[in-house]
């Protein structure tokens, strides 16, 4: 096992460990200080990798067997009693079989219950369709009092799970399977939630990226600048609920072009929380979303499927430039747009 | 210690008065499951005039034992006994299912004091107490736990994924009831889907299970402190009831699951609540 000091994360550990497995090592240290703390899985400790706790604390995790709807609604009956359950499971079951618990139970009752989703997005490609989860976003940032977070990669999983024991009622945070690349060098960059993260600065357009799209579109954006010339602003939109408006705003004004990016069906994630904001502001901007096209996964490794719905590194710079090569008037006087 | 002939009488004339208050908020709501709150009255009064510790007038009292209506629908049964024991004031519930009214008919338990468990959709409540009754091992308290179902609601797959683990985690501080008062929206329940060998059904998911006459208060009682004694496994009280309790013409008809009244017909049923319940004392 590498050495893991549960305060300071480094590429090393995001490097050897999957994000689901940085989640097990900061859960202990966050229930080391908080006795409230208990871990709760139906039958996937192993694959939602929360063994280093089960080894650390046995009676604090909660193993109920194949039975998702029963997890939540005891999740819910522990937050009620005083406790802060942590609730780990794959994505497409915390959001869709047992998504009455989590609305009902959970959400309604505006409950400190911490839902940790793994396998989110087509993260388990072989797996196949049925365990992969391209409706969740849309679904969880949907239930009132839900707090909806898409951490970029292992380190920003440690940031997240910290942030939330703070941050009031129910909170969703989405995980890949753990084999995704690792973009943040440290944990040390100022995450807070409900504020983006400008990976990169620019002027020309603006890419806003959640999840494992950071680190491909950080990667666009360098190649582009290279090979372009181009000034491409990369937004970590880490949190999509509540959402960082004004730095959406700011890329209106400022760059007044915009690519969502997202491993997600472009149908009610991250690109429609995006383009909320941007419709509401009454500013006009060339705007294009990135994800699956409204249909079902494809089979296959996930990095065969990034680079099959564009989100990769290519298939992102294929899209900043066409949404560059679309004519757009940017009117200067914006007074007369609002 | 088995109810003394007086705690029953004192028993008996409170759920005759409850049942009387359901039925003027059956009227003030405009409509109410008014059959399914009668069925189940005897168990709730047994349950808040004698057994639940809990102090109404410190509602979030941290030591206080969890009651879960998972038959959420009895919004106004459990609205009538919350008022009455001095949760809110009764006149409040002239507001029942009025607009931005705290009470509707599932009641909310960040709206309405004294509930622990926001209900309505059916098969989630006994998950929530398998919570509550589990957060109170975590923390060492010595709370029970009740969580009411109704029959129909077994229905639903995932009151035996928490009855699964219920029996798993050894909950002997949770103790279920199930208002068995035979009927559904629809009709009967051995006709709309079969729960027979209901009791069957619980003790081969591991619960002990007592099965009673749902009005009978020594009954009631005696199973009660029969789970409150019961260690390592928790205890299902199937309270064998009958639908619209109290009322003439109320009692098993299936089409008074959902009811509304005019003041002439809510005449009628307190009249015939209490003439029932005057039987009753003076059998």
């Amino acid at each position: 096992m590498p050495e893991v000091t549960g305060t300071t994360w480094t590429v090393y550990d995001a490097n050897t460990m999957t994000q689901a497995e940085i989640y097990g090592h900061v859960l202990c240290d966050l229930a080391e200080k908080d006795p409230r703390i208990v871990a709760l899985t139906a039958d996937l400790a192993r694959s939602t990798k929360i063994g280093v706790f089960q080894d650390r604390f046995p009676e604090r995790v909660i193993n109920v067997g194949i039975a998702e709807q029963n997890l939540f609604g005891i999740a819910a009956g522990m937050a009620r009693a005083g406790m802060l359950p942590f609730v780990s499971t794959m994505s497409a079951f915390a959001s869709m079989r047992a998504l009455e618990q989590v609305r009902t139970d959970i959400c309604y009752q505006n409950l400190d219950v911490k839902i940790i989703a793994t396998h989110g997005g087509v993260s388990f490609g072989q797996a196949g369709t049925t365990h992969h989860c391209t409706e969740d976003i849309a679904i969880q940032r949907s239930l009132a009092n839900m707090t909806v977070i898409v951490p970029a990669d292992g380190i920003e999983t440690a940031n997240a799970l910290r942030a939330c024991v703070e941050w009031p009622g129910p909170v969703f945070i989405r995980l890949g399977r753990g084999f995704e690349p690792v973009h943040y060098a440290g944990d040390d960059y100022g995450f807070a939630i409900g504020k983006a993260v400008t990976i990169a600065d620019g002027t020309d357009i603006t890419v806003i990226c959640c999840g494992v799209t950071v680190y491909h579109a950080a990667e666009a954006a360098k190649i582009l600048k290279e090979q372009d010339g181009l000034s491409v602003r990369v937004l970590n939109m880490h949190t999509i609920k509540p959402i960082d408006e004004a730095a959406i705003l700011r890329a209106v004004t400022e760059t007044r072009r915009i690519l969502t990016v997202e491993e997600h069906n472009v149908i009610g994630g991250l690109g429609t929380a995006v383009a909320d904001v941007i419709a509401a502001s009454g500013k006009g901007c060339a705007f294009v979303k990135v994800g699956l096209p409204d249909c079902y996964s494809e089979v296959g490794y996930p990095e065969d499927l990034y680079s099959f719905y564009k989100l990769d590194t290519d298939g992102i710079i294929e899209k900043v430039r066409e949404l560059l090569g679309r004519e757009f008037e940017a009117d200067e006087d914006w007074e007369d747009e609002v | 210690m088995p109810l003394s002939a007086e705690e029953i009488a004192t028993l008996q004339a409170k759920a005759r008065d409850l049942r009387c208050d359901m039925i003027d908020v059956t009227v003030w709501a405009g409509g109410a499951h008014i059959g399914g709150a009668l069925s189940m009255t005897d168990v709730l009064t047994a349950l808040y005039y004698k057994y639940l510790r809990v102090r109404p007038e410190e509602p979030d009292w941290p030591g206080r034992d969890r009651f879960v209506m998972s038959k959420g629908h009895g919004g106004v049964g459990l609205a009538a006994v919350l008022a009455d024991r001095g949760y809110f004031s009764k006149d409040l519930l002239h507001e029942f299912n009025h607009f931005k009214s705290p009470f509707g008919m599932h009641l909310d338990g960040n709206k309405v004091l004294g509930v622990d468990a926001s209900t309505g959709s059916l098969g989630h409540g006994l998950s929530m107490a398998v919570g509550m009754a589990m957060g109170a091992r975590f923390l060492t308290q010595p709370w029970r736990t009740y969580c009411l179902l109704g029959d129909g609601e077994c229905d639903e797959g995932s009151v035996w994924e928490a009855a699964m683990a219920a029996c798993h985690f050894k909950l002997d501080s949770l103790t279920a009831i199930v208002d068995r008062n035979h009927m559904m929206i629809d009709g009967p329940t051995e006709e709309v889907m079969h729960l027979e060998p209901f009791a069957d059904k619980w003790r081969a998911f591991g619960w002990v299970v007592r099965e009673i006459d749902g009005h009978d208060y020594t009954q009631i009682g005696e199973a009660i402190e029969f789970a409150q004694a019961t260690r390592e496994k928790p205890v299902v009280i199937i309270a064998d009831t009958v639908k619209g309790k109290g009322v003439d013409f109320m009692e098993n008809q299936v089409q008074w699951h959902y009811g509304s009244m005019d003041s002439d017909l809510a005449a009628r049923a307190k009249a015939s609540i209490q003439r029932l319940a005057a039987e009753v004392q003076h059998a």
